[in-house]
């Protein structure tokens, strides 16, 4: 049998030949993406910006009627809601965030829920409620700072592990290319103002945690490259390091990718947004490993004498003695 | 490396075993064939957003706790006066700034009142619950210690606890799960509730019941505008009620409070036949409502719950049968919520929902149906990705996910964890990454023999040098699933959950079933080349 090879043995791709024009092309995209967070912003959901969703099936219908529901829940007077489609062409889910004076009340929120559930009741009478969420600012604030935390944590845990088992200038550049995938991420839901959940925190992480499977792989070469051949210049060893390492990346970049496409395409809707940040995170987080922590290490001056452990004064008085030197 | 042992062989066999047998309570469930009762039943939960139900986040006001506490007090330094041998005369009480402040009328008795009041001062627990200190020779302050608040903020939050669990049992919903979160929250989990705005009205019912005698004294005008006079306070009338929108002047002290109920029902007035509330109080309950309702013959007292004033009927006679009769313009419904309610005793203290979430069971059942055919469709075409790129390695790799995808369910039943919406994503992730070992130790072998290394050194190699790099990337998303799991709620720790255990298991399948397997065909078919 004659087996698949998608990357062709003894590859010789000059990667690092071009990393200036691709690292600017990398901070010149870093940069776009926090524009686009700071200009057209988050499209936070109920977990960020607090508020109320409401979910439903219209079980008679063949299309929910998005239009003739925003007017409706606009006619309450808690301000413009959101109502997006929502999984099948019948479902749909109603965003509203209460006025400031409503969502410091609690009774008045809860009072807001119950309002919207009941009208759309009485208006719709197919209107199966799937389920609703309502999040008081208190909570919600709450749950901004914990997620800035969880990720500000989990890349300085990741950065400095990486460090203590690598070379700072690993940790580093493992960081920087962290920090590209998050960055690229977070704008590419700004850009298409897909909804901004607590999910996609979990989303992000899981990027955090995959996209250095590929850096470590590439590292993991590198640091054994450098031993090995104590000569060579580094563009050509990262260079080695990365062709050596090509078909590996490929090839569990795809695995993870041929994983998650029926979940993207077929999940359930409340796991699109989640799914599809986790699917971006995994290019974006595939193509950092090459172009931006690899190359990162030129800079950062690592040499072949990183992993050679320094002689103590003893090593070399011992070694004296013997008549080594 | 390729050496084992049939020691070593039979532990890992018995661990995979082990953990897969434990999924079967789980799987037998969807059928009709019953595990056994007498074995031990490992299952695997459903969050809520998979089975449906709700989730609501109660928040307590601790300033709420201090004031009531502030209140008691000063019900008890007056009952303590005036019951001290010989009488204590006190005067301008006052509970300003939190603390409780009074002069005594005669300074010598000083001492007498320290003694008396000594035991309250002291509490029953560990912790002094008040300071006190004295003023210009005659004025005695009391003013609460923070252990003291804290120790009251946290009773009450445990008896709030028992209280809340009460009143769900009797909406007879199964399994609620209830906990206590950080100091002054409360989660509250119902799986499958038909109606989930019934529990809702439920726990925001304080349901503290009030008799307190009407200030008929007071001016009308003044009670319409909400002064009180000297002594009384000034409550709404409840929206169900008669006078919705009005207000009425009630003593402040001397009244009753309704927490000594051996029972609340639901029942219908005999001559209105409107739906009213029947209490009964325990003996201590009823002695006091008896002497209230003897000395006040001819008066009207207002039945106040949760501050809003019911009815405020006329004592027509004296009432010592230790029952009442509550009405107050219910519906059948809220007279039953209200029994519930009072059944169940008051909530020491309000709790206001400050998060709630709901998911429909339909929904829960679309998704876990939609969940698990992309996750069949993602595995076999990780499967068939496999197979072809590196043949009988694929297949062994195949094995391993299969294996790994059993005791990953297996162990999260062991450890009774919950599987939730982001869960699923999570176990697709864990089958995309889990055979992420087996490409790096297979590329490693291809590459290893390309540079003219014989069959078996090229896998020992193989599986030595990729180890290095697989160790280090399980244990960088095992940070990240770990901070996941300690900063995430809910569904989000359960999407954590499968991560972490999926990586313990993926590593024990990937790489450690995977060379037994290999070692033993190596050692039988002692091939001269690997078509890798």
């Amino acid at each position: 049998m004659k087996l698949l090879k998608l990357v062709p043995d003894n590859t010789n791709i000059k990667f690092l030949k071009w990393r200036i024009p691709f690292f600017v092309v990398s901070i010149l995209l870093i940069a776009a993406s926090w524009a686009l967070v700071m200009t057209k912003g988050l499209n936070y959901g109920v977990d960020f910006a607090g508020g109320l969703e409401v979910r439903a099936t219209f079980t008679q219908s063949a299309e929910a009627p998005v239009a003739e529901l925003r007017d409706d829940v606009e006619a309450l007077g808690y301000g413009s809601p959101v109502v997006q489609r929502f999984g099948e062409d019948n479902q749909v889910s109603i965003r509203v965030r209460l006025p400031d004076e409503v969502a410091a009340n609690q009774e008045a929120a809860q009072e807001a829920a119950n309002e919207v559930v009941s009208t759309l009741q009485a208006e719709y009478p197919d209107f199966r409620l799937d389920g609703n969420d309502n999040v008081s600012g208190k909570v919600s604030g709450e749950f901004r700072m914990t997620a800035v935390y969880a990720l500000l944590a989990a890349m300085a845990a990741i950065a400095l592990y990486i460090w203590i088992r690598f070379e700072w200038q690993f940790g580093v550049g493992a960081l920087f290319a962290l920090f590209h995938d998050v960055s690229l991420t977070l704008g590419m839901f700004a850009l298409f103002q897909l909804e901004f959940s607590l999910q996609i925190i979990a989303a992000i992480l899981a990027i955090i945690g995959y996209s250095l499977n590929d850096t470590i792989v590439v590292y993991d070469r590198i640091r054994e490259n450098l031993k090995k051949y104590r000569k060579m210049p580094l563009p050509e060893l990262l260079d080695l390091s990365v062709n050596e390492t090509l078909a590996r990346t490929v090839m569990t970049s795809l695995t993870l990718f041929v994983a998650l496409l029926p979940l993207l395409l077929f999940g359930p809707a409340s796991l699109f947004g989640m799914v599809a940040g986790i699917t971006l995170g995994l290019f974006v987080g595939t193509y950092s490993s090459v172009y931006m922590a690899a190359p990162i290490l030129v800079w950062l001056g690592v040499t072949s004498n990183s992993f050679v452990p320094e002689e103590t004064v003893a090593d070399v008085q011992e070694k004296k003695a013997r008549g080594v030197v | 490396m390729l050496d084992f042992p049939t020691w070593r062989k039979v532990w890992l066999w018995s661990i995979a075993i082990i953990a897969m047998l434990a999924t079967l309570p789980s799987l037998l469930s969807a059928t009709s064939v019953r595990w056994p009762d007498a074995l031990p039943q490992p299952m695997v939960n459903l969050g809520l957003d998979l089975a449906g139900g709700s989730h609501i986040l109660l928040e307590a006001d601790p300033a709420a706790v201090a004031a009531q506490r502030l209140e008691n007090m000063e019900e008890n330094v007056r009952s303590l006066m005036r019951n001290a041998e010989p009488r204590i005369r006190i005067g301008d009480v006052s509970t300003r700034g939190g603390q409780l402040s009074f002069i005594l009328d005669d300074p010598s008795q000083m001492d007498r009142a320290r003694e008396v009041m000594l035991p309250s001062i002291n509490g029953t627990g560990l912790v002094r619950e008040w300071d006190l200190t004295m003023e210009d020779g005659n004025r005695m302050i009391l003013s609460p210690t923070a252990d003291g608040t804290d120790t009251a903020v946290n009773d009450a939050m445990e008896s709030a606890i028992e209280v809340i669990r009460k009143r769900i049992d009797e909406l007879g919903t199964r399994e609620p799960t209830i906990i206590r979160q950080g100091d002054t929250r409360i989660v509250v989990q119902v799986p499958g509730l038909e109606d989930p705005d019934q529990l809702k009205a439920l726990l925001g019912e304080t349901a503290e019941l009030e008799f307190k005698l009407v200030d008929q004294n007071a001016l009308p005008s003044d009670v319409a505008e909400g002064r009180a006079p000297p002594g009384s306070e000034i409550f709404p009338y409840a929206a169900s009620s008669d006078f919705a929108g009005s207000n009425i002047a009630v003593r402040r002290l001397g009244g009753i409070r309704g927490d000594n109920l051996t029972g609340a029902q639901q029942s219908f007035d005999p001559q209105t036949n409107e739906p009213v509330v029947n209490i009964q109080f325990d003996s201590d309950g009823g002695r006091r409502f008896c002497n209230l309702t003897s000395e006040n013959v001819g008066r009207p007292f207002a039945i106040i719950l949760d501050g809003q004033v019911l009815s405020a009927p006329n004592i027509n006679e004296r009432i010592c049968g230790g029952t009442a009769q509550i009405s107050g313009g219910f519906s059948v419904e809220t007279a039953n919520r209200l029994a519930i309610s009072l059944r169940s005793g008051a909530l020491p203290v309000e709790l206001a929902v400050i998060e709630e979430r709901t998911v429909g069971p339909d929904l829960g059942a679309d998704s876990i149906r939609s969940g698990m055919l992309a996750m069949a469709i993602g595995s076999l075409l990780v499967v068939a990705l496999m197979i072809a790129s590196y043949g009988r390695f694929g297949v062994y790799a195949t094995i391993a996910l299969v294996i790994n995808i059993l005791m990953l369910l297996g162990i999260m039943a062991g450890l009774g964890t919950t599987l939730t919406l982001p869960g699923i994503a999570g176990f697709v992730l864990t089958i995309g990454a889990a055979v992420d070992a087996n490409v790096l130790i297979n590329e490693r072998i291809r590459e290893e023999r390309a540079r003219g290394r014989r069959v078996v050194a090229a896998v020992e190699t193989g599986y030595k040098e990729a180890s290095r790099a697989i160790y280090d990337a399980n244990i960088t998303n095992f940070i990240a699933g770990v901070l996941l799991f300690l900063f995430g709620s809910g569904p989000i720790r359960g999407f954590a959950v499968v991560l972490v255990i999926g990586l313990f298991t993926s590593v024990f399948t990937a790489v450690t079933l995977t060379r037994m397997w290999v070692a033993a065909w190596l050692r039988k078919a002692r091939p001269s080349d690997l078509n890798l």
